[in-house]
Formats: structure tokens, C-alpha cells, sequence
């Protein structure tokens, strides 16, 4: 027996203005519009209804809105009705749950409990608009030692740096779990900006090697699409251990997902799904992750940078020293809060810790032991605004990666329903169909708009604070005061209560 | 001379443009009031086959054979825009009959032939369909 559900989303039509055009009909990959050819009027049903605001947008009259249903169970303050319905899925299905993209439960965010510094009278703000407000930085080993050859010039001693125009990268979403026209979209936003995006584990497609320079690869558990070629073609190299949606577990790309493309791209039979191993079965130390870091930078010559990613769990600063002292030169921290094509339900939701409290941990831990400048840090896991980057920054990041908000600004809407494979923005998808609904002329644009808006108002922001680069904001937690948290978190985060003198 | 055209790699055949076309040309400012209940005569058609969609209105051909056609001279060169005149129309459908492109067809209204005009004859003043396409399909631009 399958018990009913009753859907959590209505889709509402306003008969008075909807002209039967059919737009809504032709272009929900879910079906939940019709046209009733014998009242010759729209019908539509909610049971299929994922929310993500594709008819809503499209409808030329505005006659669609989507409301949250108050069809309601005997109201429970222990047992709401997301978690008795999940109960019947699970009895339904027998199956684990499955969702899409960041945490979505009520967790405290600390970014909105952290406030910004200005100046004031002593120490005048600066006009970015008038005066030189520097956002370019390099992330890199920063351990250059002075040496002199025999005719007393000097020798670069400086490891590769990665050079960005903004503090902002895009995080790692593989070719699978975004579409083509996403990656193209990312690839030449990443271009225009000076900045880079990330393949996930899903390989480079051969399409967009000339973005090369811009590109971070990823070497994940599964190994996917790595080759000699692939590593050469990258500005660096990201080494995946764990990821903020989903710690501890591997990538799971289901098999509809993997075309033939996918599957050439990915280096992996097509229509099976890939599933990623949960660890990297040669590293089971910071041992083993120091031989990985030094084959990646042997394979290459030692001139790329490698990254290591980890996710936001509860030992973290420790594992960060590890990481610090393996020759890794960046450190990716991924919070409990970032996106994912796929992860089981649970995990997403319960698993890790808040990127702000791992960076200001990491941050402390490894300027205690005087190993910050071996490595840069990048935080991601739901980086909203350039408020959060801001704040990110004077807590300790270097720069941060952005993944949701990329996303959101290709169109998604947050329906949290990827791993279906029926997105309707184009985005996490590789029905054909749906791939070509997402135009990266249109795509790409739309991210150089975002980043470059969120740049103007970092500068703003540093220049109100009096800051003229990013590198003098960076660790400059002095800049920030909380709000509303308790003496434990304040510790956590190394910053003063609002109020609270210097 | 700058003319509509249509990627059909980012058709996506939601038929929009048809919609936004007859609204355009309903001379209304209130699409329900123009539309509602109402059988559209846009002067764009989408062209669907399987997983093809492909946008169609006037190409604007620079030695347009309706033009050549006319029995009336109805049909004309405007700034390299083929023009229809409606009142110099009488309803012969020649072009309708010669036009390749199937762009040509007979209003609604009857007795005469209508064609896009770029929306230069309604109120929106530029191409409503390239304004309205969700996808960048249809483009309103310069071309060798």
C-alpha cells in the first residue's frame, strides 16, 4: 500500500487572468500542467509540483503563484509534518531519502549575527569611487624565503599563486550533476571576472579545456576523469576529501544522469550510476594525503597550486594543521550549509558544522601554531551575500567560494529537487530538452553581473571600514562584533560583543 | 539592416512570442484584456517537430519575392523592411502563396494579408517577440 501524500506546495491559477497560452504547460518537465481542450482551460496538479518557480516565471500573465498547502496533520510540536510524511515515504519506499542542494533546517546563522565595523571621525572611511580600493589577491603558499644567486639578484622562491580579481571562486559543481550549458555559463563568467570555477569530480569536459586558465580541477575519490592532460589544463588542483553537504560520504551520480557525454567526459560506463568511495582509499593519513599533494605537484612540475577541500566537521582546526603541514597551499573548508547535486537526507541535514565557526577555529589554530602563511583559506557552504564574504574575510578566509548563489543567479530557484534530473532551469539536468533552456550567453552574463555587483559593495564595505584591500581585512576580526550570541560562541568565533570596545 | 532572427539551438517551443506577438498587435496595453478567450493570429509561428522548435516570421528578404509579387503594390521596401500596406491590399494572396518562409498570412479581419513589421506598426515601437523570448532564441540584430 502507498498512503497519499498530500503535496506540500499548491500551485494557484487566477482563472481571471490565465489565457491558456500553454507556456506553463510546455515548460514543466514535471507535467503538472494541462490544457482541458473541452472547458479550454488550464488544469494543474500539485502531487507533481517540485516548486521551482519555472511557470511562475514564465507565465506572460502572471496568473501562476505557488502557496504553501494548509493541508495540516493534527498540529504536533514534536512531529510536524515534513517528519511524519518522511515516515511514510521511508514506509512507502522502503528507500533512504534523498534531497538536493544546502541544509535547509532553522540552524542559527552566524553570519547574520556578526556586524560590520565603520569609521568614524579618527579614522576617516575611504570613497572607492574616488580612491584606489584594491580587491585583487593571490592565494598561494606565502613562504618565500629571500635568497640571492652568486650575482646577488634574487631567486623566486615563491610557490604558484593563484591570482584573482575578486575574493570570490566558484565552488566545485561536476559536469553530471550541472549541465553543459551551466559549466559553459561558469567557465566563461570565471574568464571575464579573473576569477576561476571548479569542475567538481565530474572531469573537464573537452569543450572547455581553452578555459583552462581559469579552471580549478578537482581529484576526487572516484578519480573521475583524471589524466595527465586534465591535471595540465588547470590553473590548480583540488584535492576533494569531504564535502559540506554531505561529510563523510562519497558523490552519488545517478544514472540517468550520465549521458554519453557525461560518461566520456567522466571516463565511466554510461547510464550506471557513479558512485564515489565515502574515503580516498590511499589516504588514510596526512601521510598518505602528503604523498597525493606531492604526486599532484610532481605530475605537474610544481606549478599549480593545490587545493585541499574538506567539510566542516568538528575537528577540523586539527585537521587543518594536518593539512598545512601535508604541502597542500590551499585549504578549502566547506560548511554544513553548502549545496549538493544528491545526498542522503539525514546526512545533509545533520551532519557538520557552520562554515563560520570551522574558519574562525582553523584560522585561530593555524596562526597559533605559526603555520598560517603556509596555506590560504577558502570557506564556502552558503556564502549569500557580500556581507557574509565581508565578514568571511575578516574572520580569517582568503577568498570564498560561491555555489548556491551561482546557481541561483543561472535561475534556480532552490526547489532542492537536483537529483531528479528534471530541473527545469536547465541547470541540474542532461535531458537535452531542459540543457538547452539555460543559453550561457544569457548564463554567463548574469554571473559576471553578480560577482561584479558583489565586488562594488565589498568595496563599499572596506572602504566605509577604512580598508583599502582585501588583504588588510583579511583575519581583522576586530572589524566584527556579534550579536545576540552567547560567551561560548563569541570565544569560538574570536570577536567582541556589540558594543564592546577594541 | 538590422532583422529578427531565430537560434533554433535555444528554441525552446514554449510559443511565447506568438502570445507576445498578438498582444503587441491587439493595440491593448492589458495582454488578459487582449487575449483572454480570444483564437491569436500572431505573425510568428513556432514550428515544432519533436524535439525541434524553430520561431518563423518574416525573414525581411533583401529581394523579397513577394514584394515582386504584389499584384498591388501593397507590399514595399521600408529602410530595407518589407512593408505591408493594408489599405493598398486587395486580399489577392499572391505572396501568401510565394513567400518561402510561410510568413505571409491572411489577417484575421479577412480581405487582406498581414506580416510582421517589426512591430513598428503597434505601440511596443521594437520587435515584442526578441523583448519577451525567455531564452535569447530570438535575437533583433545586425548581420552580414
Amino acid at each position: 500500500m502507498n498512503l497519499y501524500i498530500q503535496p506540500e506546495y499548491e500551485v494557484v491559477r487566477d482563472e481571471s487572468r490565465c489565457i491558456a497560452c500553454r507556456v506553463c504547460e510546455r515548460q514543466c518537465a514535471n507535467l503538472v500542467h494541462s490544457f482541458d481542450a473541452e472547458t479550454g482551460k488550464m488544469k494543474s496538479d500539485s502531487t507533481l509540483c517540485v516548486n521551482c518557480h519555472r511557470c511562475v516565471c514564465v507565465c506572460p500573465t502572471h496568473a501562476l503563484k505557488i502557496v504553501k498547502s494548509d493541508d495540516t496533520y493534527k498540529v504536533n510540536g514534536n512531529w510536524s509534518n515534513q517528519t511524519i510524511n518522511e515516515v511514510y515515504r521511508q514506509a512507502n519506499s522502503g528507500g533512504v531519502l534523498l534531497s538536493s542542494m544546502g541544509n535547509p533546517k532553522e540552524y542559527p546563522v552566524f553570519w547574520d549575527k556578526m556586524l560590520i565595523n565603520a569609521s568614524q571621525v579618527t579614522n576617516p572611511p575611504i570613497d572607492p569611487l574616488r580612491e584606489p580600493m584594491e580587491t585583487k589577491l593571490w592565494l598561494g603558499k606565502r613562504t618565500a624565503q629571500v635568497k640571492r644567486d652568486k650575482k646577488g639578484k634574487l631567486i623566486n622562491t615563491l610557490a604558484p599563486q593563484l591570482e584573482l580579481k575578486a575574493p570570490i571562486l566558484f565552488s566545485a559543481m561536476s559536469y553530471g550533476s550541472i549541465s553543459y550549458n551551466a559549466h559553459e555559463s561558469l567557465a566563461r563568467a570565471a574568464e571575464e571576472l579573473g576569477i576561476y570555477y571548479n569542475t567538481g569530480e565530474g572531469g573537464l569536459h573537452k569543450d572547455f579545456y581553452k578555459y583552462g586558465k581559469n579552471t580549478i580541477v578537482q581529484v576526487a575519490s572516484g578519480r573521475f576523469g583524471v589524466y595527465k592532460d586534465y591535471l595540465d589544463a588547470a590553473a590548480a588542483i583540488e584535492i576533494k576529501m569531504g564535502q559540506g553537504a554531505k561529510p563523510g560520504i562519497g558523490g552519488h551520480l545517478p544514472g540517468t544522469k550520465i549521458s554519453a557525454d557525461v560518461s566520456e567526459t567522466r571516463m565511466i560506463p554510461q547510464g550506471i550510476d557513479a558512485i564515489s568511495p565515502a574515503p580516498h582509499h590511499d589516504i588514510y593519513s596526512i601521510e598518505d594525503l602528503r604523498q597525493l599533494v606531492y604526486s599532484l605537484k610532481e605530475a605537474t612540475d610544481y606549478k599549480k597550486p593545490v587545493i585541499v577541500k574538506i567539510a566542516a566537521v568538528h575537528n577540523c582546526a586539527a585537521i587543518a594543521s594536518g593539512i598545512a603541514r601535508s604541502g597542500a597551499d590551499i585549504i578549502a573548508i566547506d560548511g554544513y550549509r553548502g549545496g549538493t547535486g544528491a545526498a542522503p537526507t539525514r546526512i545533509r541535514d545533520n551532519v557538520g558544522i557552520p562554515i563560520e565557526l570551522a574558519l574562525a577555529q582553523v584560522d585561530e589554530r593555524l596562526r597559533e601554531e605559526g603555520i598560517r602563511d603556509e596555506v590560504s583559506i577558502i570557506v564556502g557552504g552558503s556564502i549569500r551575500s557580500s556581507a557574509d564574504l565581508v565578514k568571511a574575510i575578516a574572520l580569517g578566509a582568503d577568498a570564498c567560494y560561491i555555489g548556491t548563489a551561482a546557481l541561483l543567479a543561472l535561475g534556480c530557484h532552490l526547489c532542492r529537487t537536483c537529483h531528479e534530473g528534471k530541473c527545469n532551469w536547465g541547470i541540474a539536468t542532461q535531458r537535452p530538452d531542459l540543457v538547452k533552456r539555460l543559453n550561457p550567453d544569457v548564463g554567463y552574463k548574469r554571473l559576471v553581473n553578480l560577482v561584479t555587483a558583489w565586488n562594488h559593495e565589498l568595496q563599499e564595505m572596506m572602504g566605509g571600514m577604512g580598508i583599502n584591500s582585501v588583504e588588510a581585512l583579511r583575519g581583522n576580526r576586530l572589524m566584527l562584533r556579534g550579536i545576540g550570541l552567547t560567551d561560548t560562541e563569541l570565544s569560538v568565533l574570536g570577536i567582541k560583543y556589540a558594543g564592546q570596545s577594541m | 539592416m538590422k532583422r529578427i532572427y531565430v537560434n533554433e539551438k535555444w528554441c525552446l517551443g514554449c510559443h511565447l512570442c506568438e502570445y507576445e506577438c498578438a498582444f503587441a498587435n491587439s493595440h491593448l496595453t492589458d495582454m488578459v484584456k487582449a487575449l483572454k478567450g480570444k483564437v491569436i493570429h500572431p505573425k510568428i509561428r513556432v514550428e515544432d517537430g519533436g524535439d525541434v522548435h524553430f520561431a518563423v516570421n518574416c525573414r525581411h528578404c533583401t529581394d523579397a519575392v513577394c514584394v515582386r509579387s504584389c499584384i498591388s503594390g501593397a507590399l514595399s521596401f521600408e529602410d530595407g523592411m518589407v512593408a505591408i500596406d493594408q489599405n493598398k491590399c486587395v486580399g489577392c494572396l499572391t505572396c501568401v502563396l510565394v513567400c518561402p518562409f510561410g510568413a505571409i498570412m491572411p489577417a484575421p479581419e479577412g480581405g487582406v494579408a498581414q506580416k510582421c513589421m517589426l512591430c513598428t506598426d503597434n505601440l511596443t515601437g521594437e520587435p515584442n517577440c526578441v523583448r519577451h523570448c525567455i531564452n535569447n532564441a530570438i535575437v533583433y540584430e545586425e548581420r552580414d
